[in-house]
């Protein structure tokens, strides 16, 4: 390997050695209280719509903190951050665009 | 002339990186982004079936939320252990790093364990798909026989999608396998294809599905082979990376699979 990624790789350990303990029992205790929330909606049978809501408005906050804390991008470059999130989510929200009018468009025509 | 004037400095010769990391963690992460998008598919897949489909099913009753709730808890306290071990790798303690890798692995063992009981009991209940064999003298009776056969889509996308994940954590531990144990981990590798191959029954979709066990055997000897190396804090960060992803889909496929198919009375 050469010198380069050597002297990278040193750096980045150095930024973890950075990194409190503490903040990963905090971002685990946190996920696990959501997903404690998420079942316990479960067993209140909300309304389909508003549940979904709610269940991916929770599901996005999880991603978000196992992306940031424990995948460790929240410390990464801005330029890696952005390119990566940015190219993700755009290619995600293509495939709503494309997917979801057409499912409701079945819906619409009564398609048994 | 001096012995530093001897010495090429390397560093100068290459650019710095332009996203300020190694060039491991990179691949990976444009790994995961390729494999995110794979997930996205069969997720929209599902969700395109659900919304079009005016009669889709909500097998899943209490027992079953119950069982991917502590499927959960284990993929997230596994995140915690890994991440853990990168921070053990990068402070020099190897013994604590083994620890956590292991640690790591056994909740991953313990997620699918618990998925392959969920398949098996959807599976004798009737919910199949027609690539599996059906046990022999017998005739399926269960809830979901007519599920299988009027909305074929529900059973189509659901294995298709936790398969496919289950797929990943299986890879993920055998990755963190090889991480930890390297060459010591094959021979306990060929002795789980085996357990998992003798101990189930023929038309169980794990009786073959067991023969990944024996693939990934086969492809890391070649690899240690061909590249035996020690693995340092950088290998221990990337299959970090892996596992975490991993962990990071389960977060929408538990909701969206079962929490909103729950049969709650």
């Amino acid at each position: 390997m050469d010198a380069t990624q050597l002297a990278i790789e040193e750096r980045v350990a150095e930024q973890h050695r950075h990194h409190k303990r503490a903040t990963f029992f905090w971002v685990w205790g946190a996920l696990l209280v959501m997903t404690a929330i998420e079942v316990y909606l479960t067993y209140q049978n909300l309304e389909p719509k508003r549940m979904l809501t709610i269940l991916m408005g929770l599901s996005i906050i999880k991603a978000a903190l196992i992306i940031g804390f424990f995948m460790h991008l929240k410390y990464e470059v801005s330029l890696m951050k952005w390119l990566t999130m940015c190219s993700v989510i755009l290619c995600l929200l293509l495939m709503t665009y494309f997917f979801f009018p057409d499912a409701y468009r079945i819906v619409k025509l009564g398609v048994q | 002339m001096s012995e530093s004037a001897l010495v090429p400095d390397v560093t100068s010769v290459y650019e710095p990186s332009l996203f300020g990391t190694y060039s491991k963690k990179i691949g990976m992460w444009l790994f995961l982004l390729s494999d995110s998008l794979t997930f996205g598919a069969l997720l929209y897949a599902y969700s395109y079936g659900r919304i079009s489909t005016p009669d889709w099913p909500t097998p899943f009753h209490s027992q079953s939320i119950v069982n991917a709730t502590i499927m959960t808890a284990f993929l997230l306290t596994s995140s915690l252990t890994m991440v853990l071990a990168v921070r053990a790798s990068v402070d020099g303690n190897q013994k604590l790093q083994r620890l956590f890798l292991l640690a790591t692995m056994l909740c991953g063992v313990g997620f699918l364990i618990l998925h392959a009981r969920e398949w098996t009991n959807l599976i004798a209940e009737g919910l199949s798909l027609p690539a599996f064999p059906a046990a022999p003298g017998h005739k399926a009776t269960g809830e979901f026989v007519d599920v299988a056969k009027t909305v074929p889509q529900f059973p189509a996308t659901f294995f298709g999608l936790t398969g496919m994940h289950m797929l990943h954590v299986t890879l993920g531990v055998i990755y963190l396998g090889v991480i930890a144990l390297r060459r010591k981990f094959i021979p306990i590798l060929l002795v789980c294809w085996l357990a998992a191959w003798l101990g189930t029954p023929a038309y169980s979709p794990f009786h073959y599905g067991a023969h990944v066990l024996l693939l990934a055997a086969i492809t890391i000897s070649i690899i240690l082979w061909l590249k035996p190396k020690l693995y340092d804090s950088s290998d221990v960060e990337v299959a970090g990376l892996y596992w975490h992803f991993v962990d990071l889909v389960w977060m929408f496929i538990f909701p969206l699979v079962y929490l909103m198919s729950a049969k709650i009375l």
